[in-house]
């Protein structure tokens, strides 16, 4: 892990967001550092999501700001955050179906590559030596994450479980610095979860900072550094994994009033 | 055979049907820019023929006695093209954030609003001539040599319809070369990509903006030049020549074909081109050597064939005659990898 004292890599200042009269999210305020796998939990409907499509652009913040990499973005489109290096995954599989696993890595290379109109029709020797480049990484992505199925497979034609790890070498194609990852173990029997634990492990090894939507606590518990808890649109406590499974307010959260 | 075809044709039908190749080749131009848009972006655009019209004015304006402008063919096609192109920007800005039926909506407005314009802009400033539409247009000639007269070479005599056949077939090869490369880059990736998923496209950094509107372009431009041919090959356009029924037709050839599929596209054109033509001059005497007189008339069965066609083919083959070759694709991995793995799935089968 990196220097606690270095300038968060994420910092959500009172990001507050409403839809019509319901507050999705109030004065939330947390940072990432760089180089740690940070888990965001919560009861359903807690703003998990929301907190997501507002750091990717698919949603724009009410109130509040967020800076990330040193810059600020109250407001921004998608594409220009999957290029400051956020890049994610959703938690209903959003893949493109009906092209090919390659071919949906090779997409997650777009904002990192510049063939336009001209280069695709007369492929030149820089379009030509792009494409072998995109399609080479691709193929290491593939390979990364660990699906070991003809590249041309349809995406549609994969598992359940290949489908959760296509997303997330889509994701890796962009060169993320942040990767946010929306329940990628939902779904999954536990050899996959544990598969998919060490593969984020190694993904945190390689530099790059993760934040981690789960529901499973065994998850969140055995790979996150830092955990914070939303409940109904506020974050109710922040710490390390075993003071959160201590935290009266989160058990109150998950369990209801009595329990506490 | 594809360049004996016209005198093939030429001596088993008649010169009549030469004419309906050339047209043949000038709605697979049409039908594949319109799969740019539909097919690869998956952009449903049901006023794709204001585009073959803007290109068809634009020539008819630029080489005819009408505003007594005579440029050349070779430099009016580009200007088609790019105006036309210009005019896909232009439907494509508003309509960025609409999606299926909305869009669909949209652009069938846009194409009424462009056929209307050319009906209408015969006052104050008499542009189009209105209705009535702009006659002796300039025929397509390239220096000296005139596609409308007939040249002999090498003891070949080449008609009219035989030279245009050959300019439409190269300009055609063109359209098929250019969408065959633009499908399979990063421009063809992210097209596709927004049609599997606009927003799974965003959140992987493509400026949907940007490529949604060449999508528009592209497309518009392929309709633009073949509007510019039809001006030229005709001699006379006229504001009836661009329906919605037109635009049905050219999106009718995409998804019999095989949206997507540019062999598809291809075979949508030619099918949906010539079978009706050739059912109307067919029709006719199957039933007078059948029935011994003419029943129905050859024009309105014409319309029935097509419509039961129509429904037969989205019945039994939805996507398309001759559907995109995603799965072909999945059998020839031409790279080295996944040829390995196929070959031990091969092994552990085998």
């Amino acid at each position: 892990m990196s220097d606690i004292k270095a300038p968060p890599l994420l910092q959500l200042s009172a990001v507050g967001k409403h839809f019509g009269g319901l507050a999705a999210l109030t004065d939330v305020s947390l940072h990432i550092r760089h180089g740690e796998i940070y888990g965001l939990i919560g009861p359903n409907g807690a703003g998990k999501t929301t907190l997501f499509n507002i750091l990717t652009g698919l949603y724009q913040l009410d109130s509040g700001s967020f800076t990330f990499d040193g810059h600020s973005y109250n407001c921004c489109k998608p594409h220009l955050l999957a290029k400051a290096g956020i890049a994610r995954t959703f938690q209903n599989i959003r893949l493109f179906a009906n092209m090919s696993a390659l071919e949906n890595i090779m997409v997650g290379r777009h904002l990192r590559t510049r063939t336009g109109v001209w280069g695709a029709l007369t492929r030149n020797t820089a379009a030509r030596a792009e494409e072998r480049e995109t399609e080479q990484r691709a193929h290491e992505l593939l390979r990364y994450v660990g699906i070991h199925r003809p590249a041309h497979t349809l995406a549609k034609n994969l598992s359940y479980g290949e489908q959760r790890r296509l997303e997330i070498a889509r994701a890796l194609a962009t060169d993320p610095t942040l990767l946010a990852l929306d329940e990628p173990a939902a779904g999954m029997n536990a050899t996959e979860t544990e598969s998919l634990k060490a593969l984020l492990q190694t993904i945190r090894d390689h530099g790059i900072t993760i934040l981690l939507i789960e529901h499973d606590v065994k998850l969140i518990m055995g790979l996150c550094d830092r955990v914070a808890v939303l409940n109904y649109g506020k974050k109710i406590a922040e710490d390390q994994p075993e003071a959160i499974r201590n935290n009266p307010a989160v058990i109150e959260a998950y369990l209801g009033g009595s329990h506490a | 055979m594809l360049l004996a075809l016209p005198f093939l044709t030429d001596e088993l039908l008649g010169r009549g049907w030469v004419r309906i190749l050339d047209f043949a080749l000038l709605f697979i131009m049409l039908a594949l820019g319109l799969n740019i848009v539909v097919g690869y972006a998956g952009l449903l655009d049901l006023g794709y023929v204001a585009f073959f019209a803007v290109g068809a004015y634009t020539y008819a304006l630029l080489a005819s006695p009408q505003l007594g402008l005579h440029l050349p063919f070779w430099i009016i096609l580009p200007i088609g093209a790019l105006i036309a192109g210009l005019f896909g920007a232009l439907l494509g800005t508003p309509t960025l954030k609409l999606r299926g039926d909305y869009l669909a909506i949209v652009t069938l407005g846009f194409g009424e609003i462009i056929r209307i314009f050319l009906n209408n802009l015969n006052a104050p400033v008499n542009i189009t001539n209105g209705a009535q539409g702009i006659s002796q247009i300039d025929p397509i000639s390239i220096a000296d040599f005139y596609f409308s007269r007939s040249h002999e070479i090498l003891g070949i005599t080449f008609h009219s319809v035989h030279q245009h056949y050959y300019l439409f077939l190269a300009l055609t090869l063109l359209v098929i070369f250019v969408s065959s490369r633009l499908q399979y880059s990063r421009i063809g990736r992210a097209w596709m990509a927004i049609r599997e998923d606009e927003v799974a496209a965003a959140a992987m950094g493509i400026n949907t903006r940007n490529i949604k509107l060449l999508a528009f372009v592209m497309g518009a431009s392929f309709g633009g030049i073949a509007g510019g041919l039809f001006a030229g090959f005709q001699g006379f356009v006229s504001p009836e020549s661009f329906s919605l029924m037109e635009s049905i037709m050219i999106l009718c050839m995409v998804v019999l074909g095989g949206m997507g599929n540019i062999g598809g596209v291809v075979l949508g054109g030619v099918l949906l081109v010539v079978l009706p033509e050739a059912l109307r001059n067919g029709a006719g005497p199957a039933q007078q050597w059948l029935l011994g007189k003419t029943l129905i008339d050859p024009e309105s069965l014409r319309l029935l064939f097509f419509g039961i066609a129509l429904i037969a083919v989205m019945l039994w083959r939805p996507a398309g005659l001759w559907p995109s070759s995603t799965r072909r694709r999945e059998l020839e991995a031409v790279d080295g990898v996944a040829q390995q793995e196929q070959d031990t799935v091969y092994d552990a089968k085998h």
